[in-house]
């Protein structure tokens, strides 16, 4: 556990160096959510039809994935894959710690330092200037509080097993391609999951990705009601288990197995 | 005309190397496509996902705006696959690499654009060639000369539009010495403000992508033209003709803001 707060305290101080770059990202997601907002409220105009989700609602689920956009598993960790690449992971065989736990650490300040970073100015902006509502009530903000971190727990263990598979195939790019792909489609950042057809929602629930974006939010909004907390928790907990125990299978069986790559 | 030739046979040398040199790693470049194209189709999946709750929007049915959607992601498909050198532009002037550049007897747009054509960003090409074959089957289109011409005109001044916004990106380095993620947000975010018909966002935004960055003059006019539908903002027809060029003159236009930055280049000296 200490080691974990050396890391994301090393990867804040690193993080506040680039100012400038944090406020570009952030103008970025400002004008990211602007555009999806005016297409979201041209929709609504443009139908009577009673929908699953009202479009406040909608508006605010979008200020939230703006806001916590920087916790999606959406990269390898690029100073791992360097050190497979150019064989310094030989030190990181050689640390006194559990490999894969020291990963998941990584991983998890990794996804935590730039998300704190922009979610706190990106939320004030979108309450004071765009209308977003708060949470529904006091159970609401705590219950996606508490799905919140769980969110960021699977991204982590999303992570780690993405840059466990770079062991066996170095680049790690066509993996992470296919999962990005999924995770765009299937966790509600492109269209909040209530709008799909009725159709492929049990598929959807199913799938790990609602539990990156969908499931925290619609607790915040309180579209999923408290009475249904329990279940979607579980839900994420259970995901959240499963990407740990096959990373830490295939990491045991990279290991065993291993060529340092250089000299 | 000699000098034009060479430079085609050197861009097609340069394109050749690269090509053959990502086709190395199969398996890798196999996953690393399919992966592409599912983030790229991703869009398209969110147009059908949104038409089928809510039937159209702003007076536009799902057809017109696939229409719009392919028009705006096969420009930028294209400007984006020739200009992947100015992409990386930072990190030259950062290293020092643009000064070899700068002493090969070609010109540096020529081999900057010719850098490296990724076979991944061509994955754009194909849910926008989807998306185009998908309308003009349900639209029935008017394919007059007047109109296949103009659509031609529309991806061309498209492509050379994000073109010239990508070399612009990459002149502000010259200052810099940092590409900057908020042009991105120009790029990126203007593929996805102009494949919806921009008659539905706010004036000020809408007056931004038509005056400011000129994207709407290369998807949103022309297509209303060739689709024979007034528009609801009350421009002329010939100027949803005449709009494309000024995609062009866009390019023209950045090229001179390279050359002059070109022109007060200081090297890092490392």
């Amino acid at each position: 556990m200490s080691s974990y707060w050396a890391i994301l305290s090393a990867r804040f101080r690193s993080l506040l160096q680039y100012r400038a770059a944090a406020l570009a990202g952030l103008m970025t997601q400002v004008f990211w959510g602007l555009i999806r907002v005016m297409i979201f409220q041209a929709f609504y105009r443009s139908s009577n039809a009673e929908q699953p989700m009202s479009g406040s609602d909608v508006e605010t689920y979008i200020w939230l994935g703006q806001a916590f956009l920087a916790a999606l598993p959406w990269n390898v960790d690029t100073d791992l894959r360097a050190m497979i690449r150019t064989g310094g992971i030989g030190y990181e065989l050689v640390r006194p710690v559990d490999l894969y736990s020291y990963w998941f650490s990584r991983a998890l300040a990794w996804r935590t330092a730039p998300m704190l970073m922009r979610a706190v100015p990106l939320l004030v902006f979108a309450f004071v200037l765009m209308g977003m509502s708060p949470p529904v009530s006091l159970g609401a903000g705590l219950a996606f509080a508490v799905s919140m971190c769980a969110a960021i727990m699977l991204s982590a263990a999303m992570t780690t097993f993405l840059n466990v598979t770079m062991l066996w195939t170095i680049a790690g790019d066509g993996v992470m391609q296919l999962t990005f792909g999924l995770i765009m489609i299937f966790s509600g950042m492109l269209v909040p999951l209530p709008l799909f057809p009725d159709w492929s929602q049990p598929v959807i629930n199913a799938m790990p990705f609602r539990g990156l974006v969908d499931t925290p939010y619609r607790l915040y909004l309180g579209h999923i009601p408290l009475s249904e907390f329990a279940g979607v928790l579980a839900h994420q907990l259970f995901w959240i288990m499963a990407f740990l125990i096959a990373g830490r299978i295939a990491m045991a069986s990279a290991l065993r197995k291993v060529v340092v790559q250089g000299g | 005309m000699s000098g034009v030739l060479d430079s085609l046979y050197v861009y097609r040398r340069f394109l050749g190397v690269s090509l053959r040199s990502q086709m190395q790693y199969k398996a890798s470049f196999l996953m690393q496509l399919a992966g592409r194209l599912l983030v790229n189709s991703g869009e398209l999946i969110a147009i059908f996902v949104l038409f089928d709750r809510f039937g159209s929007i702003g007076g536009w049915n799902v057809y017109q705006v696939a229409f719009l959607y392919g028009i705006v992601n096969v420009s930028f498909a294209v400007a984006d696959a020739m200009s992947t050198g100015f992409d990386l532009f930072g990190d030259m002037v950062k290293s020092g690499d643009f000064d070899r550049i700068l002493t090969r007897p070609r010109s540096t747009v020529l081999q900057l654009g010719g850098q490296e054509l990724t076979l991944r960003r061509i994955s754009r090409l194909t849910p926008g060639i989807a998306a185009l074959v998908f309308a003009a089957m349900n639209l029935e289109l008017d394919w007059s000369l007047a109109n296949s011409g103009l659509l031609l005109l529309s991806v061309a001044g498209g492509a050379a539009l994000f073109a010239g916004l990508i070399v612009l990106q990459a002149t502000l380095a010259f200052w810099t010495t940092e590409t900057l993620e908020l042009m991105n947000a120009l790029t990126y975010g203007g593929v996805e403000t102009t494949q919806y018909p921009i008659n539905i966002y706010r004036p000020w935004f809408r007056n931004f992508f038509t005056f400011g960055v000129p994207l709407a003059t290369v998807s949103y006019f022309p297509s209303l033209a060739i689709m024979g539908v007034p528009d609801p903002l009350g421009t002329p027809l010939w100027f949803q003709y005449l709009a494309p060029l000024i995609g062009i003159g866009f390019l023209l236009a950045s090229l001179q803001v390279w050359r002059f930055g070109v022109r007060r280049y200081m090297s890092t000296g490392s």
